[in-house]
């Protein structure tokens, strides 16, 4: 990677996924236990020790390196799986762990003070100080923002506390602050905070009613469709909801986020890596998404413009349609 | 906290988006009428707020004092802008106790004595010892946590206090965006204060006709009251030593009174859900999250 060029930091959802996406150019890839320790805890995903250490030599093989997530909040009485996932991703190598919970990071940074740490976004760390705590109390080298900043608040940031960033690229919009929603527990009783999984596919049901199909989680309705009509999963945060008399996607929009476009702008605020969501997406949706983020930052390198790579990501798009979320003004 | 020490009950931060005036009639009444031993001031939603009570404050906190109540000053649960550090800052300025609901704030604290508030994410012991070594005299837990997972906390907790939320909407999320200005059509910078029309919060409804949340400005709220009735005597016995009540646009007097009376042993669960039912008019009781169900649920 060249000096000041972006990091790209790519999902692995599987091993096949991490070997697609080194092969597709990402420079690391992030992944995480098959277990709650890990904010995408879903059946047929993640990695077990073993695997991470294959996935570990695919990417240094090649200069590229591993992030490990265990960005869950470890409950009560019951913190032995994250501590253990802490001492697993060191013993495998890892080039970082990507951590949320105050004492685990506490663990990791008395029991392995030279592993390099960075702050998850579900840590929701949106401000110098929050960032300064980090990075003061638990060595904290990189933080993950939420995605609730815009360019210009980014670009403070990385001003004010000289800490790594990494920003959100291409994925979902994540309206609430992110580790401290409790929307999908409310609705149908796992916790994303402590359990790794939003709107699990076994609590989710789809349902048909005069003409029209219900999609559900748990016993609330959280859209409804004309048949054929595509219909988005149903997480709480993109359902529609009646307010008023009139029925309206209240807190987001079913888009995608996508910032290529603007990736001048990200490295001209400093940012030092770009995070491409998608943990729970084929590999081949990975291949095509690392590989065009990979050909404009290269572009964006030779000092060429990004606008050619943007078609290339179109067909992938959530819902087919895209925005720049909160890195633009007027998204609030 | 040992489990001997008498059961103390809060009236958390005013959630909702009052007038000035009705806030000030609110938190007189509880200085002079409500069996309440400490009281949350403070703007914890949305900082476009916290202009409309600043020239009441210092009247209610000496109004509040003066009745023997202890006060606690809480704090933004999402920080993004330099201007809310800034306030965070005078807040931390002022000698009254803070409630930290952001993690900007734990560090604007820096070691001095605080509360740790329901915002930032502590739900295991190793996070609540570190920060008890950094400062935190109570923490109060997010509303989440099932009845097993408060016992473990508040059982090795030693000096610091465990608070929990025992009456009142719970809060689900903090945002950026403000839902209550998108439900009005109206962007975040220009809301009007449109919070301000719906004094417990606006209600949204599913698609199928549920009432399933609560909007407040950029916070989601349940629907239902969330309740700790029936286990309020055990968290006691684990060490819970303060049990928190969210201000609604109830008679909150009467609801302290009947807390106060149930920790007391004066009345029973039962006869306490029975009254707040009466007091809520049809909207539900849940108790799902303390019983570790999901949380719209009453069991």
């Amino acid at each position: 990677m060249n000096a000041g060029a972006l990091e790209l930091v790519c999902p692995a959802g599987t091993p096949a996924a991490l070997r697609a996406a080194v092969d597709a150019g990402a420079d690391s890839v992030y992944c995480g236990f098959r277990d709650r320790t890990n904010a995408r805890n879903y059946p047929g995903l993640n990695f077990d020790p073993d695997e991470l250490v294959e996935g570990i030599a695919y990417a240094h093989d090649r200069g590229r390196k591993v992030l490990v997530a265990i960005n869950t909040f470890p409950p009560a009485g019951d913190t032995g799986p994250w501590c253990l996932a802490v001492d697993r991703a060191a013993e495998a190598g890892a080039d970082a762990v990507i951590l949320a919970d105050i004492g685990l990071l506490a663990y990791a940074t008395r029991t392995h003070p030279s592993l390099r740490r960075h702050l998850s976004v579900q840590a929701s760390a949106a401000n110098a100080p929050s960032i300064r705590y980090y990075r003061d109390h638990f060595g904290v080298r990189r933080v993950v923002l939420p995605r609730v900043l815009s360019i210009e608040e980014v670009g403070a940031l990385v001003a004010d506390t000289g800490i790594e960033t990494e920003v959100f690229a291409f994925g979902s919009v994540g309206p609430m602050s992110e580790g401290r929603c409790f929307l999908s527990s409310y609705l149908c009783g796992v916790s994303p905070t402590s359990e790794g999984a939003c709107a699990p596919a076994n609590h989710v049901s789809y349902v048909e009613s005069d003409g029209r199909v219900l999609s559900k989680l748990g016993p609330v309705t959280l859209n409804a469709f004309a048949p054929g009509e595509p219909a988005a999963y149903p997480t709480p945060c993109k359902g529609r909801y009646v307010t008023h008399g009139r029925a309206s996607y209240l807190f987001e929009e079913p888009v995608a986020l996508n910032a290529l476009a603007i990736l001048p702008e990200l490295r001209a605020a400093g940012v030092t890596a770009l995070k491409i969501e998608g943990r729970q997406r084929s590999r081949a949706y990975v291949a095509q998404v690392v590989g065009a983020f990979r050909q404009a930052l290269d572009a964006l390198a030779r000092g060429q413009s990004v606008e050619p790579h943007l078609s290339a990501l179109r067909q992938e798009a959530e819902g087919g349609r895209e925005t720049f979320g909160a890195y633009r003004k007027g998204w609030k | 906290m040992s489990a001997t020490a008498p059961a103390r009950l809060t009236l958390g931060p005013l959630l909702f988006h009052w007038s000035a005036a009705k806030r000030r009639d609110f938190y007189l009444r509880i200085a002079d009428e409500a069996p309440i031993d400490t009281v949350y001031l403070g703007e914890v939603v949305c900082s476009k707020r916290e202009s409309a009570f600043a020239p009441y404050f210092d009247e209610a906190v000496s109004r509040l004092q003066a009745a023997g109540k202890t006060v606690v000053h809480s704090t933004l649960a999402l920080v993004t802008t330099p201007r809310e550090v800034g306030t965070l800052r005078e807040s931390a300025a002022r000698g009254l106790l803070v409630e930290a609901n952001d993690v900007a704030c734990l560090d604007v604290l820096a070691g001095s004595p605080h509360v740790v508030g329901p915002y930032v994410n502590v739900i295991n012991e190793r996070t609540r010892d570190f920060l008890a070594s950094q400062g935190a005299v109570r923490i109060v837990l997010p509303v989440e946590l099932p009845e097993t997972s408060i016992r473990a906390i508040a059982a090795g907790a030693g000096a610091t206090a465990i608070e929990i939320h025992a009456f009142g909407r719970q809060p689900l999320s903090v945002a950026m965006r403000c839902y209550h200005a998108r439900s009005h059509n109206l962007s975040k910078d220009h809301c009007q204060l449109v919070c301000g029309l719906d004094a417990d919060g606006l209600t949204a409804t599913s698609v199928a006709g549920e009432d399933v949340l609560t909007i407040n400005g950029t916070q989601t709220l349940s629907f239902g009251y969330g309740v700790v009735l029936d286990e309020i005597g055990r968290l006691r016995e684990s060490g819970v030593g303060h049990f928190r009540l969210s201000p609604h646009d109830l008679d909150m007097v009467r609801v302290a009174t009947l807390y106060r009376d149930l920790l007391d042993r004066r009345t029973e669960p039962a006869a306490v859900a029975a009254e707040l039912r009466g007091m809520l008019q049809g909207r539900p009781l849940i108790n799902g999250f303390v019983r570790g169900h999901a949380g719209m649920t009453w069991n």
